[in-house]
């Protein structure tokens, strides 16, 4: 079982991974006057839309959680709802806590908020997809030795790694550089992507190292 | 030798403070100066002659120009005048330069480029230290010998418009004056206008002597909008039409006299790509030099580039043009065209008088200055030029003496040039012999703090010194060998000045012996813990294991911080660095307290895999409950936390996101740093004059909030000092004009509010005193836990009391916000998650740096609030200017401090130790980035921003440090109790 979800994971992150790439690249070549650096936000736009679309692709394709009950269409729609409510309260908490790090309040809101958009998409959505609009549950996963099963690893590392890629894309923000992409918020995007990518390339090659280690925990 | 971790946590930071004083010792040496204050023309050496035949000149030459008019130019770069900016928007000048009566030069400033210490060069000739900028904070007046105070001296009459610093640097002075102030930045044609509707004036009327103008305009254009805005270019030109002015009255003047006069164009900096200055980039260090005067040849059409000289050299120029000594302590060489036009007699004294003022100055300065060649070429010169005069007095006036003339000018300008940079050696060389001790004491005391870390942190928070094994081993005997024949090597070989050689022998040598023993002990205690490392392997990979998310950003934020001060531009802003790790710390206490709480919920719900993990935890969590609850229910509980016990769960998930918002309050009060520094800031919006009424009401809230969130804890008497004190605090406010009684509707009859201040001081020490009493109450008559916590606070709140005093009005809201910040923390946040001493400690020293730029401090000199010095007192006091100064500018980081320590000793259930935990962290995180700065500051010396970014930054890591080490003897004095308490 965890060899076939092992693979079944792998393939998704991969496929997360080339939509991240082609978010870049194709908007570059089709359409004229897209820089990543001067038009930043629709860059900001499109590579979220493609982060959301290829989770819920997965999550249709894959079925992540695959619960043996079956849900009715009413209750189906409720969790729908809910978690709409869930990506939009995450993406204005992530857009508080930005303007909690320093982010400037009234100035550049759009940058910020998408921004914030980014980040939730690369995060919260992926936790809809895989454990649904349950905060207990997220709780568990993001506390210590709380994974039970590989998506929930996956989950944590890319997670994390995005967080950090962020966090870490603000530094160079002080650097009296002068560089374009020192802007606000091209850097931390910047990192944010980098470490979502990175994420889901190093989430399986972990896993598979350390499996015989997990599957003893999960047990 | 046991030693308790506090003992051994405040030696090593005594020590390293030592370690510090010296290697500042050796980086900045003292500047170049002679003894006495100011030079007087009897002083002045007579001409040079050769045995039997005695010169007849020995006084003074006469001045060279009747008139000096220095036409100086704030932030003029060097390619605003020779540029192509120039050509077109300077056509006069242009015009003058290429083929007028002028001399053209690049004189070249030296760092800080920033106005004051330029105009000290230019008037003095000498290049302030930056020592001199630090120690001069206090005192304006310019008490070197400069150009200005001779001119005064010999009854010149100067008169001065411009940029009111001067009036600051040299008050009495000026016969006539109208300053302007550059507070306004963003004003650029007033400031000029002010300065230009005196010329017409001025320029009719014959009673002055020496004209000096500063224009500040241009340099406002370049803080605005940078040297390449569409306002710099009719600026020029606007200076250009004053420079014609000028000229042009004072050539119809010249007609009936017949000394000519002198202008003199000049900029005191340049003005960096961004239109900033201070750094020592190339287009903030060169300036144009302009000297006009119809003395001087007409030029053909030929345009030469202009020669690079020093600023220095323009004080003893004008010091010979207007007839005045060179003032003693210049550095510079006469601009040996400006005498060109005169006889070659006169010019060879021109030059005789400088060298020997340069010949003086070194002398003083240097202890092997018989052997510095620029002596001895000099001493050569004046030779020559004895035998010169001979001739010339003998009537001889053949073609040989002017070549022989020739020559000894030529000797003098040579023998000026080298004494000129051997003087300027003395000035730009470290002391790297001085600065290596300091580095290896300092650094021998980080390794020692880093190696006894496990020791001193266990629960027996003692620490055993390795004494007896190597002090009497080989090693150290070797050690003491090999650096006392170091230190005499280095000390007979070096020809510059060395601190550490200076020092007597005997203190030399014990300071050798004690590097070796302290090494000796780093290498027995290192040798010891890898030995003892080498049984139990398997502990190795559980070693991060152990460690909560918290424990990781602690150290990857102090890691970073430390990494972080290699590069310029984050010691700039390196409040950004600490504003983002406190951040990340309220996020992570955040997640601790959502983990805590939820998944105690939940225990009932999650499957049985996880069933043990939190029965165990919320076990644990109901101890911390239960102790809790005792600990509530122990004291007499006020309505705010009956309250807070109710709904302890929201108030605990909330406060870390209330302490988030708050920062995020305080960040926008203050704006601080180098790059955002010009934004707009709350702090500056409340202390414009339009909204005092605001300011007013804020004053007031904070000191009520004050008192609410101190009394708590305090005895019945310093409740009320306190209260009289905050009163008090009004009162002094009100009385200097900050604020506004509700029934005052403006401010009229200001005092200084000294009997105002003094009265708070009054209260001050009165509940410092009852709070050390208590303390000492505590510490030897009987050992009570409760007393001795009461006298904390109370110490506590009279250093809140006097911040509040002192804080500029608006950062009061600062002070408020880090009692509200403490106080939450401490409730609800460091009880529940039952963090240990370690963490406590330094998520205090973290909001304790935070708070130090929250105050608006930042890592430049010019953010020290010195005004806080004289707060009830009449005038400028050394003593408590510079311990107030020190205490306000220092109160974040002290006020978190000392309330680590007052919680850490009042924490009941907490383990004995904790205090000595806390010291010995303290310590250590003190020690980490001031070592790791030395050896930066080390490796950097020769970096270009070595005096404007990292030299300011060393000082004030090195003054924290010994507050830090203050702190820890104070820790150190509380903790002593315990452990006697413990062994009873
Ligand atoms: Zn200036
Ligand atoms: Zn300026």
């Amino acid at each position: 079982m965890d060899e076939t979800e092992l693979r079944k994971m792998s393939t998704g992150h991969i496929f997360g991974a080339f939509a991240v790439v082609l978010s870049v690249c194709v908007p570059v070549l089709s359409v004229d006057g897209f820089s990543f650096l001067g038009t930043h936000l629709s860059w900001l736009c499109i590579c979220s839309l493609c982060v959301i679309l290829v989770n819920i692709l997965l999550l249709l394709l894959l079925k992540p959680n695959a619960s043996s009950k079956k849900t009715s269409l009413s209750n189906k729609l409720s969790k729908l709802t809910k978690s709409c409510i869930y990506f939009v309260i995450s993406c204005f908490l992530f857009h508080g806590i930005i303007v909690l790090y320093g982010a400037p309040l009234v100035e550049s809101v759009a940058e910020t908020f998408l921004f914030a958009v980014l980040l939730s998409s690369f995060t919260t959505s992926r936790c809809l997809c895989l454990l649904g609009p349950n905060f207990s549950a997220w709780v568990r996963v993001f506390s210590k030795d709380g994974a039970l099963s590989v998506w929930d690893h996956s989950l944590q590392i890319t997670t994390v790694c995005s967080v950090v890629g962020a966090w870490l894309g603000a530094f160079p923000i002080p650097l009296d550089w002068d560089r374009p992409w020192q802007v606000w918020p091209i850097s931390c995007s910047l990192g944010a992507t980098l470490g979502y990518v990175a994420g889901l390339l190093i989430a399986p090659l972990w896993i598979y190292c350390n499996r015989k280690r997990l599957t003893y925990k999960s047990r | 030798m046991k030693v308790s971790s506090s003992v051994l946590a405040s030696c090593c930071l005594l020590i390293q403070v030592f370690g510090a004083m010296l290697f500042i010792r050796g980086f900045f040496p003292l500047p170049v100066r002679s003894q006495s204050r100011k030079s007087t023309s009897a002083e002045t050496p007579p001409e040079p002659a050769t045995a039997g035949l005695l010169s007849n000149w020995t006084k003074l030459p006469s001045p060279l120009f009747k008139k000096v008019v220095v036409l100086l130019i704030d932030a003029l770069r060097q390619d605003f005048v020779y540029g192509p900016k120039g050509k077109k928007h300077m056509p006069y000048l242009t015009q003058l330069v290429e083929k007028g009566t002028t001399h053209s030069f690049i004189a070249k400033a030296a760092a800080p480029t920033v106005t004051m210490p330029r105009i000290k060069a230019l008037m003095t000739g000498s290049i302030p230290g930056f020592i001199d900028v630090v120690m001069n904070l206090n005192s304006h007046e310019l008490l070197d010998d400069n150009v200005i105070w001779q001119g005064k001296q010999a009854g010149k009459r100067i008169v001065f418009y411009g940029d009111d610093t001067w009036i600051k640097l040299f008050p009495k002075h000026f016969a006539e004056y109208d300053g302007t102030t550059s507070f306004f930045v963003s004003d650029y044609t007033e400031v000029d206008n002010n300065v230009t509707r005196h010329l017409d004036d001025i320029l009719k009327r014959n009673d002055w002597d020496m004209l000096i103008l500063h224009y500040l305009g241009l340099d406002h254009i370049g803080h605005l909008t940078g040297p390449h805005s569409h306002l710099v270019g009719p600026k020029l030109l606007e200076m250009d039409t004053v420079l014609k002015k000028i000229s042009v009255a004072l050539m119809s003047q010249e007609e009936d006299i017949s000394v000519p006069s002198l202008i003199v164009l000049c900029g005191d900096h340049g003005m960096s790509e961004t239109g900033s200055h201070g750094g020592s980039s190339e287009e903030e260090v060169q300036t144009p030099l302009v000297l006009i005067s119809s003395a001087f040849e007409e030029k053909g059409g030929i345009s030469k580039l202009p020669e690079i000289i020093q600023q220095t050299d323009i004080a003893p120029t004008l010091a010979i043009s207007l007839g005045l000594p060179i003032p003693q302590n210049s550095l510079g060489i006469l601009v040996p065209q400006t005498v060109e036009h005169k006889s070659m007699r006169e010019q060879l004294r021109f030059l005789h008088l400088n060298g020997h003022q340069l010949c003086m100055l070194l002398r003083q300065n240097l202890e092997a200055y018989e052997k510095d060649a620029g002596v001895e070429q000099f001493k050569k010169a004046e030779k020559s030029h004895g035998n010169w005069i001979k001739l010339y007095l003998e009537g001889n006036a053949s073609e040989t003496l002017t070549n022989l003339g020739k020559k000894v000018l030529k000797q003098y300008l040579e023998a000026l040039k080298n004494l000129s940079s051997s003087l300027g050696k003395q000035i730009a060389e470290y002391d790297i012999y001085s600065m290596s001790i300091g580095a290896v004491i300092s650094l021998e005391i980080l390794f020692l703090l880093l190696l006894s870390i496990p020791n001193a942190l266990s629960s027996r928070a003692e620490f055993d010194i390795p004494l007896s094994s190597p002090l009497f081993s080989l090693l150290f005997y070797m050690m003491c060998l090999v650096l006392s024949a170091i230190h005499v090597i280095v000390c007979t070989s070096s020809e510059k000045v060395c601190f550490f050689c200076s020092i007597s022998w005997v203190l030399a040598l014990g300071i050798m012996m004690f590097i070796s023993a302290l090494s000796c002990i780093v290498l027995s205690t290192l040798s010891k813990m890898l030995a003892k490392s080498q049984y139990p392997n398997k502990k190795q990979d559980s070693i991060f294991s152990g460690w909560s998310e918290l424990d990781l950003l602690l150290l990857i934020g102090t890691l970073g911080h430390v990494i972080s001060m290699g590069a310029s531009s984050f010691i700039e802003e390196e409040h950004q660095t600490w504003y983002f790790l406190t951040n990340t710390l309220c996020l992570a206490l955040a997640q601790e307290m959502c983990r805590k709480y939820f998944l105690v919920k939940k225990s009932n719900f999650l499957d049985s895999a996880e069933g043990e993990d939190s029965k165990n935890e919320s076990l644990y969590m109901d101890k911390i409950y239960d102790t809790h609850k005792k600990e509530l229910k122990e004291q007499t509980l006020p309505l705010l936390s009956q309250f807070a016990k109710q709904h302890e769960k929201w108030i605990a998930l909330s406060s870390p996101w209330a302490i988030l918002i708050i920062c995020r309050l305080l960040r926008t009060l203050n704006q601080t740093g180098i790059q955002w520094i010009h934004r707009p800031d709350f702090g500056h919006w409340l202390t414009s004059s339009e909204h005092k009424p605001e300011l007013s009401f804020l004053v007031a809230v904070c000191l009520v909030m004050i008192f609410i969130l101190i009394q708590g804890r305090c005895s019945f008497v310093s409740k009320v000092a306190l209260a009289f004190g905050l009163l008090g605090i009004y009162c002094y406010r009100a009385a200097i004009g900050h604020v506004l009684y509700p029934w005052q509707n403006n401010s009229n009859g200001l005092s200084k509010g000294i009997t105002e201040a003094r009265f708070v001081y009054i209260f001050v020490l009165g509940i410092l005193f009852t709070g050390t009493k208590d303390l000492l109450k505590s510490q030897v008559i009987y050992t009570d836990p409760q007393t001795k916590s009461l006298g904390l606070w109370e110490v506590y709140s009279g250093f809140i009391l006097l911040a509040a005093l002192l804080y500029r009005p608006h950062n009061l809201v600062v002070l408020v916000f880090c009692l509200l910040m403490q106080t939450t923390l401490s409730m609800f946040i460091w009880n529940l998650l039952k963090h240990d001493a370690a963490q406590i400690t330094i998520m205090h020293y973290w909001f304790g740096q935070a708070f130090f730029f929250f105050q608006g401090n930042s890592n430049t000199i010019s953010t020290v609030d010195i005004s806080a010095g004289f707060v009830g007192m009449e005038n400028y006091v050394e003593l408590p200017a510079i311990f107030l100064t020190m205490f306000i500018t220092y109160s974040g980081p002290l006020l978190w401090a000392i309330h680590l320590l007052w919680y850490l000793s009042s924490e009941t259930h907490r383990v004995s130790t904790t205090v000595a935990h806390g010291c010995y962290c303290y310590a250590a995180i003190r020690s980490i980035p001031v070592t790791v700065y030395i050896l930066v500051v080390t490796a950097f010396r020769y970096h270009l921003f070595i005096w404007s970014v990292f030299s300011p930054k060393l000082l004030y890591e090195a003054i924290h440090l010994l507050i830090s080490a203050g702190v820890c003897v104070m820790f150190t004095a509380v903790d002593k109790n315990q452990i006697s308490k413990s062994e009873n």
